[in-house]
């Protein structure tokens, strides 16, 4: 799966996609969700909450594991994904699109350009696969 | 720095199928030892096509110790729980290897070959520790051998199973009942062919020489592939058993648990003349239980994991020994150790899940049981 080249990303394979203004959605990678396996409960912060970057905001459950998912920017969150709570199998089929966690208000739209570009979490991904194997 | 060095990891062990797991995309991880796979194609996927078709699972991790010579069963009744002598010639028993505190080193199959020869099947991550404490305590005319290097074992399971099995051996299988063995060719390899398995389904557990595994391995798979047979990880194997309430050593049961408190009196015979731990077995039969095993359903969204501590009236009361989702009956079960007064069905305790507590209510055991 290609990883969109307007996100950014963290070695903790989430994802922040900014939208108008100091808006953006964030997820997880297609990388974390193949790693996680069938993904079959996610739970999100509340409408409101204050994101820290590096900070735990939800927490995505396989059949098999828990992890944590860590806010890759700061800000507080105005929106989050429903549709996700009711299907966390959307996070296994469509990871970077349908399967968004939250919506947040950014406090510093420039902290997401620091992050990783497509191109640098490709490499990294890869560097990550070739590790395990 | 300390005064002991540690010592040196073991190192990781393969079965003969590690190649085999590779190329079919297995993601592999370390079990008890043991560089297995933990799923193929998805946990959720194997687990239903045991529960719906056939699921191969390759079980070569397991331990096989053979007891024999003219005290094989005196040495075999002494360290196991349940009653050996009432087996017959090709007949398997579910038991527990006990220690002198009545609690358990190991859950395992003790195989009847003959009136010389029992095989003790036993988990991979035990094997080592049985035959030394086996060993230990053989004061009969036995011997102990670890055959486990001389064997690959695979479990084919589901519905299935004997469909996909009959028509690669000239053994009739359908007169060998649940718990019974026999040996035969199977694509003209030498096995061992019991009726047995660990997901709460029909199924065979084969035995064999390891040099043939990866010809059992792909037969098996190619003759299932009309009946939709997925090759199934230790992933799907542990939602399986958790389904239908099986016990796993290091959750369920270990050297702190008794077979009474696991809900495992069914394999403690305490009829028998002695065996290790017996008496305080008895005593804890007279004195009553200060705590057993339930199963327990999430009322609430949430999933119950290992080590999640159990709350009544937010005291902490037990723990979580297994929990996860359960795939076949939708919903998130799990089984805990409770005091006896808050074990009856239908009771409500909560679950400690991170930072929220999340109710539960104690449903029977087993989970799921298959139509017959």
């Amino acid at each position: 799966m290609a990883y969109p080249n307007t996100f950014r990303y963290t070695t903790e394979h989430e994802w922040v996609a900014p939208q108008a203004g100091k808006a953006a959605r964030i997820g997880i990678t297609d990388f974390a969700q193949h790693q996680l396996g069938d993904i079959v409960f996610v739970e999100l912060p509340a409408v409101g909450t204050e994101l820290v970057a590096g900070q735990a905001f939800g927490t995505v459950e396989s059949v098999k594991a828990v992890s944590e998912v860590f806010a890759p920017v700061s800000g507080r969150v105005t929106a989050i994904n429903t549709d996700l709570v009711k299907s966390p199998e959307l996070l296994n089929s469509d990871p970077h699109g349908a399967a968004w966690m939250v919506e947040a208000e950014l406090s510093d739209p420039a902290q997401a350009a620091k992050l990783m570009d497509s191109g640098a979490y490709e490499t990294f991904v890869a560097e990550q696969d070739a590790a395990a194997h | 720095m300390s005064d002991n060095p540690t010592p040196a990891p073991a190192p990781i062990r393969r079965t003969p199928l590690n190649s085999a797991h590779r190329r079919l995309g297995g993601k592999m991880v370390a079990f008890g030892g043991w560089d297995m796979p933990v799923e193929y194609s998805g946990i959720l996927p194997e687990h239903r096509a045991v529960r719906e078709r056939a699921g191969l699972f390759d079980v070569s991790h397991m331990g096989e110790l053979s007891v024999q010579g003219p005290q094989a069963l005196d040495l075999v009744q002494h360290v196991t729980s349940n009653d050996a002598s009432k087996l017959h010639l090709d007949q398997a028993q579910y038991s527990g290897l006990m220690t002198a505190q009545g609690t358990f080193v190991d859950d395992l199959l003790v195989h009847k070959f003959t009136d010389r020869q029992y095989w003790l099947v036993v988990n991979a991550a035990n094997c080592d520790k049985d035959f030394n404490y086996i060993c230990q305590q053989n004061r009969f005319d036995a011997q102990v051998v670890n055959l486990s290097e001389d064997f690959s074992q695979l479990a084919l399971q589901g519905p299935a199973a004997l469909k996909i099995l009959q028509p690669l051996t000239p053994v009739a299988l359908a007169p060998i009942k649940y718990y019974w063995f026999t040996t035969g060719k199977v694509m003209g390899v030498d096995c061992i062919i019991s009726r047995t398995g660990y997901t709460g389904e029909d199924g065979f557990e084969l035995y064999f020489d390891p040099a043939h595994s990866e010809r059992v391995w792909y037969g098996l798979l190619e003759a299932g592939q009309p009946e939709g047979i997925l090759p199934c990880g230790l992933g799907a194997r542990n939602t399986l058993r958790l389904e239908a309430g099986m016990a796993l050593y290091g959750h369920e049961i270990d050297d702190t648990t008794t077979p009474l408190e696991a809900g495992l009196g069914w394999i403690t015979k305490l009829s028998k003349p002695e065996f290790l731990g017996k008496h305080v077995i008895e005593r804890q039969a007279a004195e009553g239980l200060q705590r057993k095993l339930v199963g327990f359903e999430m009322i609430e969204p949430g999933i119950a994991r290992d080590g999640y501590p159990v709350l009544h009236q937010g005291q902490p009361v037990g723990h979580v020994t297994s929990g996860g989702p359960a795939p076949s009956l939708s919903k998130n079960i799990g089984m805990a150790y409770v005091p006896v007064a808050l074990s009856e069905s239908g009771h409500r305790l909560d679950i400690q899940i991170r930072t929220r507590t999340v109710p539960a209510q104690i449903i029977p055991l087993p989970f799921y049981k298959r139509a017959r």
